[in-house]
């Protein structure tokens, strides 16, 4: 007599109806009963538990609770898309066509573009691939013409409300040769209770482009958010991730710099309290010469809080003329926080220039002194410092908007008054 | 009679870390108009005395009491006595990399105002108060933009401690070896801030290693300090005795 038991990702997925006629979306669904999640013996997932998934039973229904007041506090542009619960809420969502090229199409119509992922993913990140694809319903798909600047920003925000509901989202930008545009994804959550977002961006950066993203994480809901960037000749590719609040959040960043000449900035904030967890994985893959990475990443953590650091660089062997720059800062606030701090470069050319540097410390207990000194309360010396220590990725955020949600979020989540 | 501002009375302190006594019954009256200059060896406790003073943690007082106008001083936390009117000129100002000093000196002022209740300093009024004080010390206006003390010359930070001292306007402060790395021209520039600054309300301590600030801020008392205790107090000709013969007369 045979038992079959069933992996805890067949688990999962079993209540969760699944009626594509799709063909990527068949063969993504028929993957997953293969599969398992990754476990923290699992060398990239080590640090980031993954049972408040796994161990959970969301569904994908469609749900309509937000209205446009629930929305605008998040707004920092005129031309924005909105998703709830992964669904188009097309009602909520305005754009100008003239101004913008934003249009939100079902899977069937981009099959092709979905399957167009050149990075290979570790065998954890698939798993959440696969997923996405099979449950993905629509994808937005942002493209920039050649030779055009678009001189406003396109904004993209993701919603959780309601309770145990599960998310996959797609987003696609091309930016055209010599193209340049700002982007902002955010990522909220409204009344939400264990609400689950599984959020791919596949961005192309083409010859002379030049594309700022701004990911704004201000929901403490369970997120695993990946991007696969490619970048052509001459490109350049800014990426500012703010992780204010994150339950789980897992950003695995995945850039791969194809062509020449390219500049690649990542920034990365983040901001955590109580048992909150946030593991970001950067993964920088040169594979061309004469480019120049820079990785920024800061952290402060307080409470009983856990992030995780994980910036990888591989300098390919024909990559000649790289520099490679990155930069981690972490700051415990309380005994019990923790910080996994793991830059790992891997250099196969002889002629490139690369540095990493990690630091974890508390706040500077002289600068605090010195500050209350001068009629400060222990608790503004703190805010002061702290903020000191941050500003420098969230000054990168250069819409005054945002700085003002992002420090609102601060005010209202942490009690910090950082202005 | 001019009212005590200061009034330190047989105050024992020791490193909290390792209980090492450093202060050993230490008593001093500092009152409103008065300049008084603390002088002593190394290790005799100078630079504990501005510490405990002025609140910084790692010392415990095991004795004594210290009033200051009218307030249980050693009751309050650091920043408590110097919205109560107390100002520390550190010995070695800290930098603090991505905190401007405007920003700073600003939730600073309005902190203490709010503490005695009074309005808040328009970002207008700040801004002429900027100009007009950082002139004292001849503070370049650039500087009060920069980050706190970063990338200062040593004269400079010492500069911004006065500047600083001026655009709080405390009752009594203390001057932690102020003169500590000054050239002779930065040394004039900041003793003339500090006699600019003086007034009849208001008391400054120097602690001082040489004589030669008390050429350039002349004090009405002078008081050595060894072991822990003030041995002998005089006026402003000790300075110049303890210049010709040391310390060794007074503490053997």
């Amino acid at each position: 007599m045979s038992v079959l038991t069933k992996t805890k990702l067949q688990e999962f997925i079993s209540d969760l109806k699944f009626e594509s006629t799709v063909e990527l979306q068949k063969e993504a669904y028929a993957k997953l009963s293969g599969m398992e999640f990754p476990t923290t013996r699992d060398e990239y997932w080590k640090y980031t538990r993954l049972g408040k998934i796994s161990n959970s039973k969301f569904d994908i229904e469609p749900t309509c609770n937000l209205s446009p007041k629930d929305i605008e506090p998040h707004l920092v542009s005129e031309n924005f898309v909105v998703f709830e619960n992964g669904n188009l809420r097309s009602d909520l969502s305005h754009f100008d066509l003239e101004a913008v090229n934003v249009i939100t199409l079902p899977v069937s119509k981009v099959e092709a573009d979905l399957k167009n992922i050149t990075v290979n993913p570790s065998a954890g990140e698939l798993i959440f691939d696969e997923l996405n694809t099979a449950f993905v319903e629509n994808v937005t798909v942002i493209s920039i013409p050649k030779n055009t600047n678009w001189e406003q920003t396109v904004q993209v925000i993701y919603v959780q409300t309601g309770e145990n509901k599960m998310s996959n989202t797609r987003l696609i930008i091309e930016a055209a040769t010599s193209s340049s545009a700002h982007i902002v994804s955010s990522f909220v959550r409204i009344n939400a209770i264990n609400c689950f977002t599984n959020h791919i961006s596949q961005i192309n950066v083409a010859d002379n482009a030049n594309l700022t993203f701004d990911k704004i994480q201000l929901a403490n809901g369970i997120s695993i958010n990946t991007e696969y960037v490619t970048q052509q000749n001459n490109s350049t590719f800014k990426i500012n991730t703010i992780t204010l609040n994150g339950e789980l959040v897992r950003n695995n960043l995945n850039i791969e710099v194809e062509g020449q000449n390219c500049d690649t900035f990542l920034n990365g904030a983040v901001i955590l309290k109580d048992k909150q967890v946030t593991d970001n994985h950067t993964f920088v893959n040169h594979v061309a010469p004469n480019c120049m990475s820079d990785e920024k990443y800061k952290y402060v953590l307080d409470d009983k809080s856990i992030g995780t650091f994980n910036g990888r660089v591989v300098v390919k062997q024909d990559s000649q003329k790289i520099n490679a720059y990155q930069d981690n800062g972490n700051i415990l606030l309380s005994d019990y926080a923790k910080i996994n701090a793991k830059p790992e470069l891997e250099i196969y050319a002889d002629d490139v220039k690369c540095s990493h540097g990690s630091t974890t410390g508390q706040l500077d207990d002289d600068a605090l002194f010195y500050l209350q000194a001068r009629g400060i309360s222990k608790e503004k010396s703190r805010h002061l410092l702290v903020q000191a220590f941050v500003s420098e990725v969230l000054s990168e955020i250069k819409d005054e908007k945002m700085n003002n949600i992002i420090y609102q979020t601060l005010n209202e989540q942490f009690d910090w008054d950082l202005r | 009679m001019s009212k005590t501002l200061l009034n330190v009375n047989n105050l024992h302190a020791q490193i909290e870390e390792d209980g090492k006594q450093i202060l050993k019954g230490l008593n001093l009256e500092v009152k409103a108009g008065e300049i008084h200059a603390i002088m002593g060896p190394n290790g005799a406790g100078k630079s504990t005395l501005a510490s405990v003073l002025s609140g910084k943690d790692g010392y415990e007082v095991t004795e004594g009491k210290v009033d200051f106008d009218g307030a249980d001083l050693l009751d309050l936390d650091a920043d408590e006595r110097a919205k109560e009117g107390l100002f520390l000129a550190f010995q070695y100002p800290v930098e603090i990399p991505g905190v401007s000093n405007v920003n700073f000196l600003r939730t600073a002022l309005n902190e203490i105002k709010a503490y005695r209740k009074e309005d808040p300093i328009s970002a207008k009024d700040f801004m002429k108060m900027v100009r007009e004080k950082s002139k004292i010390v001849e503070l370049d206006a650039k500087l009060a933009s920069r980050s706190v003390n970063e990338g200062f010359s040593g004269g400079e930070k010492k500069r911004n401690e006065i500047f600083q001292m001026a655009m709080l306007e405390p009752k009594l402060a203390i001057l932690d070896e102020t003169d500590s790395g000054l050239d002779i021209d930065a040394l004039r520039i900041v003793a003339a801030g500090v006699n600019k600054l003086k007034n009849e309300n208001n008391a400054v301590v120097l602690i001082t290693h040489y004589q030669r600030l008390l050429d350039y801020i002349i004090p009405d008392f002078v008081h050595v300090l060894a072991d822990g205790k003030i041995v002998k107090t005089g006026g402003k000709e000790l300075a110049l005795e303890l210049e010709e013969k040391g310390y060794d007369w007074l503490t053997k």
